[in-house]
């Protein structure tokens, strides 16, 4: 490959195979968890305890520092999906498809979570549960193609065909996330523009933002996390008639 | 790149480009069904339409909103800064309901060109900031132009 220095090359290379990735992954899960308790501790105290309260909602405006995180992963764990999904398709390699299909229930929950606490802000502020604007719309489309490709995937028993088949799936709805995120600029609606990813300054104070944005490096630690143990129980599964997994089955009965 | 890899990365640019293309034109044509609301403008041009229900938008004209009776009926001025529309509502207004604020309307137009809301949602903005902000950034607003 052009541009890409060689060393980072051979890392993906070895990551590519399934035992080294499980070795390497023992090593660097105790930081990654440590990382997401400091994140998240500092994130919690920093948003419910130290900002202040909003001007003109009060406290429950505090709701968006799970909401916004949720809605920011919801849309990256999308595109990790797809972006494997791709690399699965086009170099055949396994660990991508994995990446792929164990991505798809963890953005499935973020989605979730940003609709729920979206919904339960509404009420107060805007008077009612839920409405039937562009963004609200487009990020419940995005849900049902989650369980889309999860209903697919475990509808196909090959798994091999299924990964291929979600990869696919998952393309095609790329086409959905610019809609979520320019939503609230192409069109009238109920739900705000954007507060902190436009181009001129964010339009929140530094004391609110500084916790909001922890909260969104906790919760890609928590994806990490969440994603590294999902593919290993993947990767156990669908190698199980391999050396390497036998081997490690000996080497935790000794 | 095997020529094998570099065809069906090809065939995969080809189906994302494919989609985008057809959603685009999608929504274009449905761009109007897709406005949550009609504006104040709208309105007084004669877009929105005349005898069906439909969501009217706009910010709440300072000292606008009167409450004509002892009931729950309040009535208000809606503007988006070039057109206004008289607004009349019965019931409870929603937390964020304020002068200066913007909001949503549900309802239609009787013949007097009143806009008879059967539901009002608040409108909250982007703006995030601690009140004693709001409060110094209204004292450099007044000396100065308001807006």
């Amino acid at each position: 490959m052009f541009l890409i220095p060689n060393a980072v090359v051979r890392f993906f290379h070895r990551m590519a195979s399934p035992p080294h990735f499980y070795a390497f992954t023992d090593k660097v899960m105790p930081w990654l968890i440590i990382s997401f308790v400091l994140l998240t501790g500092f994130g919690l105290y920093g948003g419910l305890y130290l900002a202040p309260s909003d001007y003109q909602q009060g406290d429950s405006y505090r709701i968006i520092y799970i909401h916004v995180p949720s809605a920011w992963m919801s849309l990256f764990i999308y595109m990790v999906m797809a972006i494997s999904g791709a690399i699965g398709l086009v170099w055949r390699i396994k660990l991508a498809e994995i990446v792929a299909i164990s991505s798809a229930p963890i953005g499935a929950s973020f989605t979730f979570i940003a609709l729920f606490t979206g919904s339960l802000w509404g009420k107060p502020m805007w008077g009612t549960w839920w409405v039937w604007d562009a963004r609200l719309t487009s990020e419940l489309i995005l849900l049902f193609l989650y369980l889309g490709v999860i209903g697919l995937y475990g509808a196909i028993d090959d798994k091999r065909v299924a990964s291929k088949a979600i990869a696919i799936l998952a393309l095609v709805g790329v086409v959905n996330i610019p809609i979520i995120h320019y939503s609230v600029e192409w069109w009238n609606t109920l739900h705000q523009g954007p507060t902190v990813t436009k181009m001129d300054k964010p339009s929140i104070h530094v004391s609110m933002l500084i916790p909001l944005l922890l909260m969104a490096l906790s919760f890609k630690f928590y994806y990490l996390i969440a994603l590294i143990q999902r593919i290993r129980i993947e990767l156990l599964q669908r190698e199980r008639n391999a050396q390497w997994v036998k081997a490690k089955v000996l080497e935790l009965r000794l | 790149m095997k020529p094998a890899r570099k065809q069906r990365l090809i065939l995969i640019a080809l189906m994302v480009i494919g989609a985008s293309i057809a959603t685009a034109f999608a929504l274009k044509s449905f761009n109007d069904n897709l406005m949550y609301f009609f504006s104040t403008t709208d309105v007084v041009e004669g877009k929105a339409p005349k005898s069906a229900l439909f969501r009217l938008g706009g910010m709440v004209i300072k000292g606008s909103v009167e409450r004509p009776g002892d009931g729950m009926m309040v009535r208000f001025k809606l503007t988006d800064f070039s057109k206004e529309v008289t607004v009349e509502y019965t019931g409870i207004l929603p937390d964020l309901f304020r002068e200066g604020q913007g909001i949503v309307a549900h309802g239609k137009l009787n013949d007097q060109h009143v806009f008879i809301a059967e539901e009002v949602l608040a409108k909250h903005d982007e703006n995030y900031m601690p009140p004693e902000v709001k409060a110094s950034l209204k004292n450099q607003t007044t000396s100065g132009t308001n807006k």
